[in-house]
């Protein structure tokens, strides 16, 4: 099919109802396949369906076009049932050169549908991606249903008329590829119209071309006859409710932005740019009309610093990075949870060490979290367990920080910080207060005075009159704060450091465990793999297996009831996306003989490769 | 805004209940005493005044002081006091710091704490040595100086305080000495005064590690012609007004006016003028020159959080004030029923 008529006519397609689909757009990484993918589960969330989006792409901004290097993608599944996790493997790839085929073709599952962009399987484009013969010829891709396109020549045409570059039209090929994918899946173009328009408000010309291969795809779906079949995916029955697609980044800004109103604090972002922890700064940022500032340091540490020193002056220090970051920040951190200040650290994971893979996932920073600094220095560690669990989990975080008087470890990771899901939007009055209590009394002001309950000290904001005082990072007076080496005091300090940090335990809610209180096999997890673990976990339990789980939010201190949940199951197994940090934590506090599932390849678990790996627990 | 206190503070309203813990004769006890004596005629309340420091003898200046403190870690004070400042643009806030703490493991937030021109009155003690880890070459160390970490002296030249701040874009950058408690009273006003980053580099003897690093030209009875006070509007002369500066292609030239055959007039000095000028003076050392004390440069610019106010206010303007759940259903949206 090289040229199709531009006049719709209607071919008797058969629609096929499917509960579920999971498909990913690869390409160069000029290709615009972000874009494509994000666009794309944008109108399948606002059709109703549950989702989770995959975005994978290269640290290089733009590798050399046509390597392997330079290979972007975006996978996402949607569905009208609850969805768990972006999918284990797509059903559905569209590959718009050959070395986006070659690096994902693996993933495709047999038979699948394989929609590639023919025109640029070029002979200089086949060498660069390692193909010794063309694969749309030589009969190795007969496993799947192929269609090859020639995308790039029927946008050109399409946009021949339109006065636009060649350059313009050769980009505007990604949304030739959206417009057949939202023809096959049965969604309708206006919205993806209204969001190129305004994307492109102030190129016209751009915008109208865009549309213009967005519909010239759409139509070729409806038009050509190598399509037989398109398929409809209904809205899922989520609860009741108004939501929106949110990435964990946003979910986090915004949880930050509830955070100054909840807390009445005005809240100071001191940052510094890296990835995957840039774009909270990019979304709090725009905030500014609420009670949030923004601050790009000069590096990490001047970063941490500044949160510091806005914490010191009464308001909330928050700081965003990535593990490379906490690694420089981590003696201010000791100097916050040493002076006694609230302040939030989000650690959004990536591949590590040192530069490690940037932009690809893992979990592997927990111990660096806990144990990573000087001393006896024990500050609270939560994680979040999905994108919009980012929200939450910033409000739990600073609640903990500013009732505490205590730095918190917030972990998030590459993949929820940029993987989307349906949000279920909480009512912004409904949300619970909490506000500090600053001390304003001078009578018998002590500077570590300790809350009798909590053993947190009082929080004094600098201009109160009468309690002028001074903090610093020497050893301190148990009560007065004055600079103190007796070895007595250093030793009860140290301990009540440790038992202020325990006491957080105090309030955390008892665990809720997916399944049966005991039995078998306990899975316990934390952070991004959450939904991975429930969706395997179900479905053994479905199987008929005697099999639980637990996902923790706080991972210092543990729950409370962590350790008799434990006891409670014959094996206790631990995924994680790194060699077994948890399953450390979990063998030394409980002497429990966990096992642990471990992988480290930048990616999240399937559920797939989970489930088998759980079922050699089961008898 | 800062508040003024009505009832008038004195001294020892400044001092806190510490005792002070620098060696006996320590030029930090110099500066301690001006600062307390100084601070009463700002007419700003204790409260609203807060000291930052880092690490080294001079970062334990903030427990003396009977304000608000923070003795903070190597190198950071200026980042955490940047911090403080954007969140609390109210309070005054000074930083106090070393040559080591400022210029070597702090040097990254000092010269980005000048070009945002962040509030913030840093008092740089430069003793040109490493005092509280006993005795290692320090960045202003002079080449060759021989120290515990550099027995065969240091081949890392050094750093020039003043040159390094007007460098990174200081509005404020003056210089005064240790020995010299009226003049140093004198700066610690201006710096007080100023608007903006005020930098306020002081020669201050340590008399353990590096004693009479400074003595060639501080001593008093050295002052006089080794040094020279620069005055806004007043000609640049020293030794009695036997001789002068002027500045050649940029270059300090020194002038005999003894002499009457001076080939030119002394530079009348101007602390607005291009920083060329103010660059030109802080290069003037003994013992070809005289040393240079007084107001290098002191010129009104955009400051930090006045900017970040206003820019907020712009905001708020633009978009309305915050109103969390509208934030919360904004972009698209979709309900279930």
């Amino acid at each position: 099919m090289e040229s199709v008529s531009t006049q719709p006519h209607h071919p008797a397609h058969k629609s096929h109802e499917l509960s579920a689909v999971t498909i990913r757009f690869c390409g160069d990484s000029g290709d615009g396949m972000q874009f494509t993918g994000s666009e794309f589960t944008r109108v399948s969330a606002l059709a109703g369906n549950d989702l989770q989006t995959l975005p994978d792409y290269p640290a290089e901004i733009r590798a050399p076009v046509g390597t392997l290097a330079g290979v972007s993608g975006f996978q996402v599944q949607f569905s009208s049932a609850p969805v768990f996790t972006p999918g284990d493997a797509p059903e559905v790839l569209v590959a718009m050169n050959p070395a986006a085929l070659k690096s994902n073709l693996a993933d495709l599952v047999r038979s699948g549908t394989l929609i590639l962009n023919s025109g640029a399987f070029t002979k200089q484009n086949l060498d660069k991606a390692g193909y010794t013969s063309n694969p749309m010829e030589d009969g190795s891709l007969a496993a799947y249903r192929v269609h090859a396109i020639d995308i790039s020549k029927l946008t050109a045409t399409a946009l021949a008329d339109t006065g636009l570059s060649a350059r313009e039209i050769a980009r505007a090929k990604n949304m030739f590829a959206l417009g057949l994918m939202l023809w096959m899946y049965s969604r309708p173009m206006e919205a993806t119209v209204k969001f190129l328009e305004q994307k492109f408000a102030k190129m016209p010309d751009v915008a109208a071309g865009n549309v213009k291969a967005l519909k010239a795809g759409y139509y070729f779906g409806e038009t050509a006859e190598i399509f037989t079949e398109t398929f409809v995916v209904r809205a899922a029955e989520l609860p009741k409710g108004t939501y929106r697609s949110i990435s964990g980044n946003e979910a986090t800004a915004l949880g930050l932005v509830a955070t100054s109103e909840l807390s009445g604090l005005k809240v100071f972002l001191g940052t510094y740019p890296i990835t995957p922890a840039s774009d909270i700064l990019h979304e709090l940022s725009k905030h500014r009309n609420f009670n949030v500032n923004t601050f790009q340091a000069e590096d990490e540490i001047a970063a941490v610093c500044a949160s510091l020193g806005a914490s010191f002056g009464g308001s909330l220090g928050v700081t965003s990075t990535s593990g490379p970051g906490v690694a420089l920040m981590q003696e201010t951190i000791s100097l916050a949870l040493t002076v006694e200040l609230p302040m939030l650290v989000i650690n959004v994971q990536r591949g590590g060490p040192s530069t490690g893979l940037p932009t690809k996932t893992e979990q592997a920073d927990l111990l660096q979290a806990i144990f990573g600094r000087n001393g006896e220095a024990p500050l609270p560690v939560l994680a979040a367990s999905g994108p919009a669990d980012c929200f939450d989990a910033v409000l739990e975080a600073a609640r903990v920080a500013i009732r505490h008087m205590t730095p918190v470890i917030l972990l998030t990771d590459g993949f929820i910080a940029n993987g989307q899901e349906p949000w279920k939007l909480p009512e912004a009055e409904q949300l619970a207060k909490f506000a500090p209590k600053f001390r304003t009394d001078p009578k018998d002001y002590h500077v570590y005075e300790r809350d009798p309950k909590t053993l947190a000290r009082a929080w004094v904001r600098p201009g109160t009159p009468g309690l002028e005082h001074r903090i610093g990072g020497l050893e301190k007076h148990k009560l007065t704060g004055n600079v103190s080496y007796d070895p007595d005091n250093h030793e009860e300090m140290v301990r009540t450091r440790a038992e202020k940090v325990a006491r957080v335990a105090d309030d955390i809610a008892p665990l809720s465990i997916l399944g049966p209180k005991s039995g078998d096999v306990l899975v316990l997890g934390w952070g991004s793999t959450c939904g991975a673990i429930q969706q395997a976990v179900q479905q053994l339990q479905a199987k008929g297996h005697s099999i639980s789980a637990v996902h923790l939010r706080h991972l210092n201190p543990l729950p409370k009831d962590l350790g008799e949940i434990l006891a409670r199951f014959k094996k206790v197994v631990i995924p994680e996306l790194n060699l077994g940090q948890l399953q450390m934590l979990v063998r030394a506090r409980y002497l429990v003989d966990a096992q642990g599932i471990h992988k480290i390849k930048g990616k999240p678990f399937r559920v797939s490769e989970l489930k088998s790996a759980l079922e050699g627990y089961l008898s | 805004m800062t508040e003024t206190v009505q009832s008038k503070l004195t001294r020892k309203d400044f001092q806190s209940d510490q005792e002070v813990r620098w060696c006996p004769g320590c030029g930090d006890y110099v500066i301690l005493a001006q600062v307390q004596k100084m601070m009463p005629e700002l007419g700003i309340a204790r409260e609203n005044i807060a000291f930052v420091s880092g690490i080294g003898c001079s970062s334990r200046f903030p427990y003396y002081m009977n304000t608000y403190g923070f003795h903070t870690i190597h190198g950071r004070a200026p980042a955490i006091a940047t911090g403080l400042k954007a969140s609390r643009p109210d309070l005054q806030v000074w930083v106090v710091t070393g040559d080591g703490d400022a210029l070597s493991i702090g040097g990254n937030h000092f010269i980005h704490v000048l070009r945002r021109n962040v509030d913030l009155k840093i008092l740089l003690f430069n003793n040109r040595i490493y005092g509280l880890t006993k005795g290692q070459a320090s960045p202003t160390s002079e080449l060759g100086k021989k120290a515990k970490s550099t027995p065969y002296g240091t081949i890392d030249a050094p750093f020039n305080p003043m040159h390094l701040a007007l460098g990174a874009g200081a509005t404020f950058v003056a210089r005064t000495s240790d020995a010299d408690p009226v003049h140093m009273t004198e700066m610690l006003r201006r710096v007080a005064q100023h608007k903006g980053s005020a930098f306020l580099e002081i020669l201050q003897n340590c008399v353990v590690f590096n004693d009479a690093a400074f003595e060639s030209f501080t001593a008093k009875d050295m002052r006089a012609s080794r040094q020279i006070y620069l005055e806004q509007g007043k000609p640049l002369v020293y030794a009695g007004g036997t001789k002068g500066l002027r500045l050649v292609d940029g270059h300090p030239e020194v002038l005999d006016l003894a002499s009457g055959k001076a080939p030119g007039e002394p530079m009348i000095w101007n602390e607005q003028a291009e920083v060329s000028a103010a660059f030109a003076l802080s290069t003037c050392a003994a013992p070809d020159f005289p040393e240079p004390v007084g107001v290098l440069r002191a010129v009104d610019a955009p400051v930090h959080h006045i900017l970040q106010e206003s820019q907020s206010d712009a905001v708020r303007k633009k978009l309305g004030a915050g109103n969390l759940a509208k934030l919360l259903t904004s972009g698209d949206t979709w309900t279930i029923s």
